[in-house]
């Protein structure tokens, strides 16, 4: 029973639109999944669906062991937290009014929501309304709201657009602090670079069909995107074309005092071993394939799939 | 109960805050006071008029002007809440959609209580003062009664406001129908009803008519505020052509009520069945 969200072949469509498609997946307790995908590829939707907002054409959906829409849905509400995409609040109440409200109706007393204020790095500004807030503030206030009530799951959408970078780093800290005390996280979102680690699991969403879902590591696996390895050092013209040749490692670049190598993943130690015995080679990086280009390999993958069909 | 009296208290104190309840209750005082001191000018006179001429002149003025505020004030409850992105938060919490809607209905029906309470029932202490009727209990029933069925009407638009509000899905939407609202009970249904007894020569629809003022709130108003009094002959319109000692007092009430409840009770069947 250490599943915290369970996802079994749902189907959400709006009229003739089809939101989402056939979707099944799981969250474990303690997790932060990295729910990515364009826009109006169903992330929202999919939210909307484990808060219990809206109900499932078809299929199942479980929020802690019980149905968001069910029985157990004030109980279950009472445990999570959840902070909309560009959410812009009462622009009249100030920052401390605002959370006043919703820590009300969440049963969540003063002097907590004053700690969470502070947390957030709002304290300063609480007492001036929301009108004055810059976008970075709001979404500092909406992320306090959130934690209203040290919630178990937290759903966070598109948390970081419009943050300057030092508001983005101060996010993600109070996020491993969260994953630390084991927080359940999800995280939707567009924009990749950074968030990688950061999340335990990714799921891509594609026009509402899952396209991949895992570990990164799993991911990698799966997408078979080659590593780049690079070296540096002093080595004549022409000292690798050979010796790489030979091994049958047939993408890479030399240019000048710079080698650059594609190697897909289960040779790359043999390529590893190789540069590490030679003299010449000064220095040497290896880079995973990024999140960006699993991303970007998940995608076009459907898109050929779909053009054959 | 808790979570729709904190959606109430936020409403009402938005409605302090931005200056509903200030700007109602002083344009409620004002009228007030200027139709007792020159509701005879007509007749030549300026001063306090007759205690009936007042009240049946205040609900003419009535009958256009709260429909108004009471829609401006709630159209955009619901969808305005959509358009800012908290209407999808607050279902997230741990209040049901009919929760949401009754504290918000509460609220704004509190706003327009307290305003006519405080412009109306200063006007009239004001006009006791002024005429030195303070001990007459006849002016205190008087504008009793009228701010009583004054909230009423107030409360059936703000009822309609959020029936629009939870149907449409753009602010700019739910304000125009808004209006079409107001244009309809204020001024198309009584044109629409007059047109159909003199198309009928006054015949088939002889018994029929009275009832069916009772489809439009404002003229359950009109009735309630105009029934018994002897300056109704020169104001009420439509009314004098039906028999307004028809309805008992209670029962126009009662109609008002229910047009307050049915409206609402569609508005939280609309915001429970919608997707989103």
């Amino acid at each position: 029973m250490n599943c915290a969200i369970e996802i079994v072949a749902v189907c959400k469509d709006y009229g003739r639109v089809h939101a989402l498609h056939d979707l099944t997946m799981q969250v474990s307790q303690g997790e932060v999944l990295g729910l990515l995908g364009h826009n109006g590829a169903g992330k929202t939707t999919a939210i909307k669906l484990i808060l219990g907002i809206i109900d499932p054409t078809l299929g199942k959906v479980e929020v802690l062991g019980h149905s968001p829409t069910g029985k157990s849905a004030r109980t279950l509400r009472m445990q999570w937290g959840y902070l909309p995409e560009s959410v812009s609040f009462y622009e009249q109440l100030t920052g401390r009014e605002v959370l006043d409200y919703f820590a009300q109706l969440k049963r969540v007393s003063a002097h907590e929501r004053d700690g969470l204020l502070e947390r957030v790095g709002l304290d300063e500004a609480a007492d001036r309304r929301v009108k004055t807030y810059s976008k970075g503030m709001r979404q500092r206030l909406g992320l306090a709201q959130a934690l209203l009530g040290r919630p178990r799951l937290l759903l966070l959408d598109e948390p970081t657009v419009g943050l300057d970078p030092i508001a983005v780093r101060d996010f993600f800290s109070m996020l491993n602090d969260l994953r630390r005390q084991g927080t359940t996280v999800i995280l939707s979102s567009h924009v990749l670079p950074g968030i990688e680690q950061h999340i335990d699991k990714v799921a891509m969403l594609r026009e509402g069909s899952l396209q991949a879902c895992g570990t990164l590591d799993e991911l990698r696996r799966q997408a078979g995107l080659p590593m780049k390895i690079c070296a540096s050092g002093s080595w004549p013209p022409g000292f690798w074309q050979s010796r790489l040749d030979e091994r049958g490692i047939a993408h890479y670049k030399v240019n000048g005092a710079h080698l650059e190598i594609d190697t897909p993943l289960d040779a790359k130690l043999d390529v590893m071993r190789l540069l590490l015995s030679q003299d010449s080679v000064h220095n040497l990086d290896v880079q995973s394939p990024s999140l960006e280009s699993l991303y970007v390999h998940f995608n076009a993958v459907q898109r050929q799939e779909s053009g054959h069909a | 109960m808790h979570e729709v009296l904190t959606v109430a208290r936020k409403e009402f104190r938005d409605g302090l805050r931005n200056r509903w309840v200030l700007a109602i209750s002083l344009m409620f005082a004002l009228f007030a006071l200027g139709l007792a001191y020159f509701g005879a000018a007509v007749s030549g006179q300026v001063g306090f008029t007759s205690l009936d001429t007042t009240i049946v002149s205040l609900a003419s003025l009535a009958i256009f002007v709260i429909p108004l505020i009471a829609l401006l004030l709630s159209y955009d409850g619901v969808v305005g809440e959509e358009e800012q992105g908290t209407l999808l938060l607050l279902l997230s919490y741990p209040l049901s959609r009919v929760q949401l809607l009754a504290g918000k209905f509460l609220g704004h029906a509190m706003v327009l209580a307290v305003s006519s309470i405080l412009g109306f029932g200063l006007a009239a202490l004001a006009i006791a003062l002024l005429t030195g009727n303070v001990a007459s209990v006849g002016l205190w029933k008087a504008f009793g009664s009228f701010i009583l069925s004054a909230v009423m009407l107030g409360w059936v638009f703000v009822a309609l406001a959020y029936l629009l509000s939870v149907s449409v899905n753009e602010k700019s939407r739910a304000a125009g129908m808004a209006l079409i609202v107001w244009f309809v009970f204020v001024l198309v249904f009584d044109l629409a009803l007059l047109g159909m007894l003199v198309a009928t020569q006054g015949g088939l629809h002889a018994e029929l008519f009275p009832y069916l003022l009772l489809l439009n709130p404002t003229d359950v108003f009109r009735l309630a505020n105009l029934t018994g009094m002897e300056a109704t002959q020169a104001y009420s319109g439509l009314i004098s052509v039906s028999s307004a000692q028809l309805f008992h007092p209670t029962l126009l009430f009662g109609v008002l009520l229910l047009w307050v409840i049915i409206p609402l009770g569609l508005a939280s069947f609309i915001f429970k069945h919608r997707e989103s």
